[in-house]
């Protein structure tokens, strides 16, 4: 608990500080004024984003080669931790937009595939509610899960393959790509930031499917005692979910 | 001025979507111990 209190603490003074460096710290864009520093924040959640669904195709990989339901519980819970980053980054976007390009959105390259992937990902996590045998419905989710992937890296290459409305990539992007310096410090920081907060969240996802297989088990154990006659003892309980093996 | 409203709007939405699934998750998490409790004190009962 007290670990839980110095966490949260350190979490919010680092995203205070991010907040603040973004703000005021960051030097004015010469093209933009004050708008582009919606680009620190609309970079962070893309960021997480990214590193969330990475997660996921990992844990559907590892769940399909293991059979794990620890595997299952980590991919959901990277998968929402994801569409909510997402859903930050489509947000920002077209608030950025429209004061810079003149609209809210386009269907550019870009746009689109990103668009397209918040679809995919809100679909993964969909087509779970959909199941109510355990192992069906991650052995199913794994496989949508790495289909899903694969418009992660066409989202990334997009603007590269594609350049249409959407600016040239900052970094990574060839000889013209790049920030001042103390706005790519900044931009570190922001990231950092996001990361921090986003991690915890995930854990505490993580444990939400635990605990929910646990529910599940008890469940099972009262159905069957309730439905035994009095005074009869039940040795062997069938459980469909170890828990253990989700946690 | 116009652009400080537009970055204002975009400051809002980022603690906001984040802010709402935080709770969602807490709640979540929170609702589920409740279950097990429940659960474990009619085994217990039972």
């Amino acid at each position: 608990m007290k670990s839980r209190i110095i966490g949260s603490a350190f979490a919010a003074a680092l995203i205070i500080f991010a907040g603040y460096a973004a703000l005021y710290i960051a030097p004015v864009d010469m093209r933009q004024g004050q708008i582009y520093r919606i680009f620190f924040f609309h970079l962070a959640a893309w960021v997480s984003t990214f590193t969330a669904l990475t997660i996921v195709f990992v844990s559907n990989i590892s769940y399909l080669a293991t059979r794990r339901q620890r595997w299952d519980s980590l991919g959901v819970a990277a998968a929402e931790v994801g569409v909510a980053c997402c859903t930050i980054g489509l947000i920002t976007g077209p608030l950025w937009a429209k004061p810079v390009w003149g609209i809210w959105w386009t269907w550019d390259a870009r746009l689109t595939t990103t668009f397209l992937m918040w679809l995919l990902y809100v679909s993964y996590l969909m087509l779970r509610g959909l199941m109510e045998d355990p192992r069906r419905r991650a052995t199913l989710s794994a496989v949508f899960g790495i289909f899903a992937f694969l418009d992660v890296p066409l989202v990334y290459m997009s603007n590269r393959l594609f350049p249409t409305q959407h600016p040239q990539p900052v970094f990574f992007g060839g000889p013209n790509s790049g920030v001042d310096p103390t706005m790519a410090k900044v931009i570190v920081l922001c990231m950092i930031a996001v990361l921090v907060i986003m991690i915890p969240v995930l854990i505490d996802r993580y444990k939400v499917e635990g605990m929910r297989a646990e529910v599940e088990e008890l469940r099972q154990e009262v159905e069957l005692r309730t439905s035994q006659p009095a005074g009869t003892h039940l040795d062997a309980p069938a459980r469909t979910v170890n828990v253990k093996e989700v946690l | 001025m116009k652009d400080f409203q537009f970055l204002f709007s975009a400051w809002i939405a980022v603690w906001a979507v984040f802010f709402v699934y935080e709770v969602t998750v807490a709640r979540r998490l929170s609702k589920l111990r409740g279950e097990i409790d429940r659960l474990k004190q009619q085994l217990r009962e039972g």
